[in-house]
């Protein structure tokens, strides 16, 4: 298999310039990051805010340069700081934002919401657009109907799906998913995630799947990154991770996560019992 | 007795598309030292019907209920005066975003004190003194200095002890957690949901927590009221409820969740569950 | 699946009617608004139809009818329904073509003003750093001097007349378009969909224009409106002072400045365009009132 994305060694650090008072200091949110993803794959980045997580991800969707360190899609080297980006780099890496709500212009109807990376990027005729704008809004579970509808006539899950249908517009390789799914009710964070299950089979995808959910992660990632602090403290395949977790913030964040089966329920009333 | 009792409560909302129904028909009731979960999803009135309680509600709002009472007494027909002096003191609420719901012009210490003043018309230096026990309780170092500090300085999870202390300054008989830990990471959200655990127990509050979470549920609640649409869809104790729900959408519910997976897909509520409207 | 019948809790009428239909159960909520929207439109109707609802020409000096009172006072006549001016011309008459000219002023300025704004302040707000700061601070000098002074020196300067005087406001009434795109364009660009929009590929100006300044809109059509019924006032007072629009133009303002002398003898000759400004001024402020309920979506319930 080919690897889509690596990344060795990526630094990221951000200058906070001094007023009178204070004085200019950096902040490393990235200290030296490095992995690789396989086509078809999800790779999950886990992490609690203020991790380097989202940071990442604005790299890894060539949003931010980073301060140091290689980024490489397809085995081709891409550094947004030198020179422009060609439309050929733009249609690799997508992104899908934690938020439905904001992710999507409030004055633009459905359909030019998606026809917009085709009219940026490319040169397909205006009935063409339109006939891949309906195809992908039919193969997210949306119809035709909802072509000419505002952003906030939808609820959130079906948000997502338009922001997902907006990022396969290009038919990129790569779609970054920054927690595309914790803003969402369980039901629909289901679909959602079904949704991405079935595009990733059909269309050969990889994901980078950002989240803080370990349930959510355990159930679609092939490999898993645990971040703390801007450092990878963990990263190994998903069943590694979840069965023997190394470094002790893995294990910390594992014991935090709340448990919904029954095992532990009837262990917690016994052990309140006991105390009573 | 119960503490809080609702029966048949609903609540209607003026539109511009006309009046929309977000709690239609719910009954509950909270006993002293008792949790109480109330699960839903955006939408199911979770959050409102505890608002309509507490008399939180815009103008906009309609309540009406056949029975409103805390503590026996009924607070449909309580003047707005004597629902304040109920409100804040022996019912406390706090909030899904600890660093919004906390004035960003005054230190927390300030902020403290002004319910201890407003409620126990504690003098100076004991108001301080109550202060700095309610910050130890609820588990924030070096609670003296920290008195003088404004929300923006403290990480969320510190803003949500603040409320919490805010919200038990009183001795409040009654505790509502509007999804108190949605908005944290998960480390803190445990650090938080044990500190609520360890608070109810000693003080054997009643605790009702609002939430969407079946994990912080299963964690935490004795019993479980699961909202839909504005209805309440099935009320059980918490072993029940998930060893053997009742009603079709709580077990919709279940299946969905990620950690009950088998095989390659997450059963949706829309396929277990078909209600009269749409699910989503 | 269950998607199509899904948008339950939200209008799902896609079509622009029915956001339209929201819009005005929003704006109708405020009965003063809905009086000055009345209003408005019969002052726009006036204008529009002022060679046929006049009955005189408002320049025609009728000599056998030198400051004759109103119709219902001792001594007016009927063909004068609301008295004559100083050199007989029919205040009326005056008055409904005076409409015009406020209209036009209004028009004129906000509408300069609002380009120029929009344009310097989403420049501004999206560029930041230097351009920002060079923008701000020419902005903040105009800001510091009497707005109506300022108009005045311009007007000096730029020789008195109604098109001048309209310039004049303008560039005084442009700093607040400048700092409201430019507050709004910040609170924007950070959000979600812009970036979703930059990795699309979109440039500085399809960011700039079309992915941003649509959704900055609402704050400034209530300042439009409000600088509306400012410019008009402004335009009065330069006429008042004589260097807006010359005699004879059936101008509010002008009108004011050639009756002072009368103020306490022909107490209509001063009143009437004093009267018809004030409620112009205040329809539009109230209409605006009620476009900032019905467009800001903080001050809507539910």
């Amino acid at each position: 298999m080919s690897v889509i994305l690596e990344a060795r060694n990526l630094v990221r650090d951000y200058h906070i310039p001094g007023g009178l008072i204070k004085k200019a200091k950096t902040v490393h949110a990235l200290k030296g990051v490095s992995f690789s993803v396989e086509e078809g794959k999800t790779l999950a980045i886990v992490g609690e805010s203020g991790c380097g997580k989202s940071t990442l991800g604005r790299i890894l969707t060539l949003i931010d340069p980073a301060t140091a360190g290689d980024l490489l899609i397809e085995g081709k080297k891409i550094d947004i700081s030198k020179g422009d980006m060609t439309p050929e780099m733009r249609r690799k890496v997508q992104i899908v934002f934690q938020n439905p709500y904001g992710s999507l212009n409030p004055r633009q109807k459905i359909g030019d919401i998606l026809m917009e990376p085709l009219v940026i990027n490319t040169d397909t005729p205006a009935d063409e657009r339109r006939d891949r704008a309906i195809a992908m809004l039919k193969k997210v579970g949306l119809t035709d109907l909802h072509f000419n509808r505002y952003p906030h006539m939808f609820s959130g899950g079906q948000r997502q799906r338009i922001a997902i249908a907006r990022a396969l517009m290009l038919n990129p390789k790569l779609l970054v998913l920054d927690e595309p799914v914790s803003a969402l009710d369980l039901s629909v964070q289901a679909q959602v995630l079904n949704l991405l299950a079935d595009l990733q089979d059909e269309l050969k995808l990889t994901y980078v799947f950002i989240s803080h959910d370990l349930s959510v992660v355990r159930y679609i990632a092939d490999d898993v990154m645990v971040m703390y602090f801007g450092e990878a403290v963990e990263y190994g395949s998903r069943d590694e991770v979840f069965a023997d977790p190394k470094h002790s913030y893995t294990k910390t964040l594992f014991a935090a996560t709340p448990r919904a089966d029954v095992e532990s329920i009837k262990a917690r009333l016994a052990k309140k019992k006991q105390a009573a | 007795m119960a503490l809080l009792e609702i029966e048949n409560l609903v609540v209607e909302f003026q539109t511009a598309s006309g009046p929309f129904r977000a709690v239609n028909g719910v009954s509950m009731k909270v006993h002293e030292g008792e949790v109480l979960a109330i699960v839903g999803e955006s939408g199911s009135g979770k959050s409102v019907s505890m608002l309509a309680a507490m008399g939180l509600l815009p103008w906009t709002a309609k309540v009406t209920a056949d029975k409103l009472a805390f503590n026996g007494r009924d607070l449909l027909g309580m003047s707005a005066n004597e629902r304040r002096k109920i409100i804040g003191k022996d019912i406390s609420m706090i909030f899904q975003e600890p660093v919004a719901s906390l004035n960003p012009c005054f230190t927390v210490g300030f902020q403290i004190e002004e319910v201890l003043r407003i409620h126990l018309g504690l003098d100076k230096a004991g108001r301080r003194k109550r202060a700095i026990e309610l910050f130890e309780a609820v588990g924030i170092p070096d609670p003296a200095e920290r008195l003088g500090h404004y929300p923006h300085q403290m990480s969320g999870g510190q803003c949500q002890r603040v409320m919490i202390a805010i919200a038990i300054a009183c001795n409040p008989k009654l505790l509502i957690a509007d999804e108190p830990t949605t908005a944290l990471d998960v480390t803190i959200q445990k650090q938080i949901l044990d500190l609520l655990m360890k608070l109810q127990a000693e003080h054997n509050m009643g605790l009702i927590m609002i939430t969407h979470n079946m994990g912080v549920v299963a964690e935490t609640a004795d019993r479980v009221v699961v909202q839909y649409k504005g209805r309440k869809m099935e009320e059980a104790d918490v072993l029940t409820l998930f060893e053997n729900p009742k009603s079709n959408y709580t077990r919709a519910l279940l299946a969905a969740l990620p950690d009950n997976a088998t095989g390659d897909r997450l059963p949706t509520i829309s396929e277990l569950f078909v209600d009269e409207g749409a699910v989503q | 699946m269950s998607q199509a019948a899904a948008t339950s809790t939200v209008s799902t009428d896609p079509s622009r009617r029915a956001r339209l239909a929201e819009f005005w159960y929003y704006f109708s909520e405020n009965r003063g608004a809905v009086i000055g929207l009345v209003f408005f439109v019969f002052l726009v109707l006036l204008a529009v139809f002022a060679p046929w609802v006049a009955p005189h020409d408002p320049v025609a000096q009728y000599r056998d009818a030198v400051l004759v009172p109103p119709v219902w006072q001792e001594g007016g006549r009927a063909g004068f329904l609301l008295g004559t001016d100083a050199v007989g011309r029919d205040m009326l008459s005056r008055l409904i073509y005076g409409t015009r000219f406020s209209l036009f002023v209004g028009v004129i300025v906000t509408t300069l003003s609002l380009v120029g704004g929009i344009a310097l302040g989403v420049i501004a707000g999206y560029f930041r750093g230097w351009v920002d700061t060079v923008i701000m601070r020419v902005m903040d000098i105009i800001l510091a001097f009497p707005s109506l002074l300022l108009a005045l020196v311009l007007v000096a300067v730029l020789g008195p007349g109604l098109v001048n005087a309209m310039i004049a406001i303008a560039l005084v009434f442009q700093p607040h378009f400048v700092r409201l795109t430019r507050a709004a364009v910040m609170s924007e660009k950070t959000r979600d969909y812009v970036v979703a929009a930059k990795v699309a590929g979109a440039g500085h100006g399809r960011l700039m224009f079309k992915t941003i300044l649509p959704n900055c809109m609402a704050p400034l059509i209530v300042q439009a409106t409000l600088s509306f019924s400012s410019a008009i006032l402004d335009a009065a007072a330069l006429g008042f002072l004589g260097m807006g629009a010359q005699p004879p133009t059936p101008e509010w303002g002008t009108m004011l400045a050639e009756a002072r002398e009368f103020i306490s003898s022909h107490w209509w000759v001063v009143t009437l365009p004093g009267i018809a400004i004030l409620i112009t001024v205040l329809a539009i402020n109230l209409m605006g009132d009620g476009l900032r309920d019905a467009l800001d979506p903080k001050l809507k319930r539910s």
